[in-house]
């Protein structure tokens, strides 16, 4: 590795997320990352790449494995320990929250490395908002199709038109203090319990 | 007032009295809620201990005492005030290596001298014809399958470094690993065994409490500065444990126990591969009611944190090269076992508590009642398979003779 930056790996079976880090990686100037995607044969591929850091996902269930790896030091020739400062809670704390665990080999100096799981960090994170929005844009759509079911049932009650529909809806909620979708919920479960729907 | 207290657990059999605890009212009687975190890796569980996202856990035995020896990423002390239980851990091997095994001796049963007798045979004839060593997996290096397995295999004359090749692997894979062919045999936790067995993947030949009857596998573990800062929690919690482990111990009960524990939430496994480590039905092929004492949450003073246990642990992990001996090392390691906060924390609920913090292992031939707290207490029988005995006041000289 000489005078040039740590060489990183990352080993996440989940590869768009892994790909999230990599590329913030290499914007931040690492020339020296590889991504791993499959646990298997680690041991080898960790012997290959000699790397100065290993950045894994909390959640995958090998890091037993991972960590017996370096203990045995067979695939991997230096020492090796998890962050580089054991005291440093503070930045532990935030990996673990974040979904990530580092390890570093010993001896790297911490200004080298802290940049890189700051890096991880942050980009777990704006993983796990990806994914919690994607969550939400899906709760959205249920949400209109919960809407749209209850205008139905009001359309059919009634005899009123979609519009017509609609406004009935929102002014009960406006009424009752309450969301459109919930008060859709509470007409489309009723209707359900009194065995209306598809009537 | 209600206590929040967190705990991560490996979804395994042995975190029955943590899980009875909570879903059976133990811990709320105690005016504690208890919030189970179901984790994929004994990593996982010691590094949330150590940075303090969790204030309990279900750890390993030897996880406590391998962090108080710096053998783990963190200088975080912790200490075990309690075992979860005794046994519970088995040993499988794939249906080709269990074949090789019954070629020469036919054995069956669960006996673990019996088992490496077998063993020893298939290896040395491996080596006489140059075969690759045999693959077994574990849990974790500082794990009490590690050491029991390291173990049973030296006492039957295989050596563990050079005649087999001991891997990690998780729990949940085992099973797959097995079948596959990847490894040969693997010693783990239930249901992990039965799921082996169920998948036609293998057989169980011994078990835990085979190779060392009356031995810990799981302990309660929390950080030493949190106990000593929540004294009275830490006892409210041992007592709810000490009654939800009374609940899993009794036979009525482990149906119960079984379904709760496959639920979802926790072990989401089917109930017919839970009961057969609670009910003691556990075999491959073994005589009925061989694995009666497969794993006892409560009977034998089963939740109490003999400093013999840590000490024996101590002894393997020098044996295996992981730390060297000393006086201070010893030291440290009786430290991380706290039979003084158990006792303190039950004795105001009038219950048998051993009155001695380390014990003989492998004294007790047979059940005997001891002098306890209060009542008898029924001991035993404990120790190895076979026959020696490890006496904790003899540390230096087992951990000389073990070297030989």
């Amino acid at each position: 590795m000489g005078e040039g930056l740590p060489s990183v790996l990352i080993i996440d079976e989940n590869a768009t997320r892994a790909s999230i880090i990599e590329a913030g990686l290499a914007a931040a100037g690492h020339n020296q990352v590889t991504v791993i995607n499959e646990m298997r044969g680690i041991a080898a591929k960790i012997a290959l790449h000699e790397p100065d850091v290993i950045v894994i996902d909390l959640e995958n269930p090998n890091r037993d494995m991972l960590e017996s790896i370096f203990q045995l030091s067979r695939a991997v020739k230096r020492p090796i320990a998890m962050f580089v400062d054991r005291s440093d809670k503070e930045a532990m704390q935030s990996a673990i929250d974040a979904g990530v665990s580092a390890y570093v080999v010993d001896g790297l100096r911490q200004e080298r490395v802290k940049s890189i799981l700051d890096m991880a960090i942050s980009r777990f994170n704006a993983f796990s908002r990806l994914e919690r929005e994607l969550e939400e844009a899906r709760g959205a759509l249920e949400q209109r199709k919960v809407i749209d079911q209850a205008k139905g049932l009001i359309m059919k009650s009634r005899g009123v038109d979609e519009d017509t529909a609609y406004k009935l809806l929102r002014k009960a909620a406006m009424n009752g203090n309450r969301k459109i979708v919930d008060v859709a919920e509470s007409l489309v479960m009723s209707a359900r319990l009194l065995g209306d729907e598809g009537s | 007032m209600i206590t929040e207290l967190s705990a991560g657990f490996l979804p395994l059999t042995d975190s029955a009295i943590l899980i009875a605890a909570k879903e059976r009212g133990f811990a709320e009687a105690e005016g504690i809620a208890l919030n189970l975190v179901r984790e994929t890796s004994w990593a996982n569980i010691r590094d949330k201990l150590a940075v303090g996202q969790f204030e309990i856990s279900h750890a390993l035995a030897p996880m406590p005492i391998a962090a108080n020896l710096g053998l783990t990423p963190f200088d975080t002390r912790l200490i075990a005030p309690m075992a979860l239980g005794l046994g519970g851990n088995a040993i499988t091997v794939s249906n080709a290596l269990l074949a090789r095994m019954q070629e020469g001796s036919g054995f069956s049963g669960l006996d673990a001298a019996v088992a490496g007798r077998a063993l020893a045979d298939v290896v040395a004839e491996g080596r006489s014809s140059g075969e690759k060593p045999l693959q077994f997996g574990v849990v974790h290096p500082f794990s009490g399958h590690n050491f029991e397995l390291r173990y049973w295999l030296s006492a039957s004359g295989i050596n563990p470094d050079r005649d087999i090749e001991i891997v990690i692997l998780p729990p949940s894979l085992m099973a797959d690993a097995l079948a596959s062919g990847q490894i040969d045999g693997y010693c783990v936790g239930e249901p992990w065994n039965s799921v082996g067995v169920a998948r036609g993947a293998g057989q169980i030949i011994t078990t835990k409490s085979s190779i060392w009857a009356s031995s810990p596998e799981k302990v309660l573990a929390v950080r030493e500065d949190w106990a000593g800062e929540n004294t009275e929690t830490l006892h409210a919690l041992l007592r709810a444990l000490y009654r939800a482990a009374e609940w899993c111990g009794q036979s009525a009960n482990h149906f119960e126990l079984a379904s709760l524990l496959g639920s979802s939430s926790y072990l989401d496994q089917p109930v017919e591969f839970i009961l057969p480590a609670l009910d003691g039905s556990i075999l491959g092929m073994s005589a009925p009611n061989e694995g009666r004492d497969f794993f006892q949450p409560h009977a034998r003073a089963a939740t109490f944190p003999w400093q013999s246990h840590a000490l024996w642990f101590y002894s393997q992990m020098v044996r295996c090269g992981y730390v060297g001996h000393s006086a201070e090392h010893a030291e440290m390691v009786r430290k991380s076992y706290r039979p003084d906060i158990y006792r303190a924390a039950l004795t105001g609920i009038d219950v048998p508590v051993p009155s001695a913090n380390s014990k003989v292992e492998g004294a007790l031939r047979e059940t005997t009642a001891v002098g306890a707290s209060s009542q008898f207490l029924y001991l035993g029988p404990d120790g190895f398979f076979d026959g020696t005995i490890f006496d904790p006041d003899g540390l230096d000289a087992y951990i000389a003779r073990q070297a030989d």
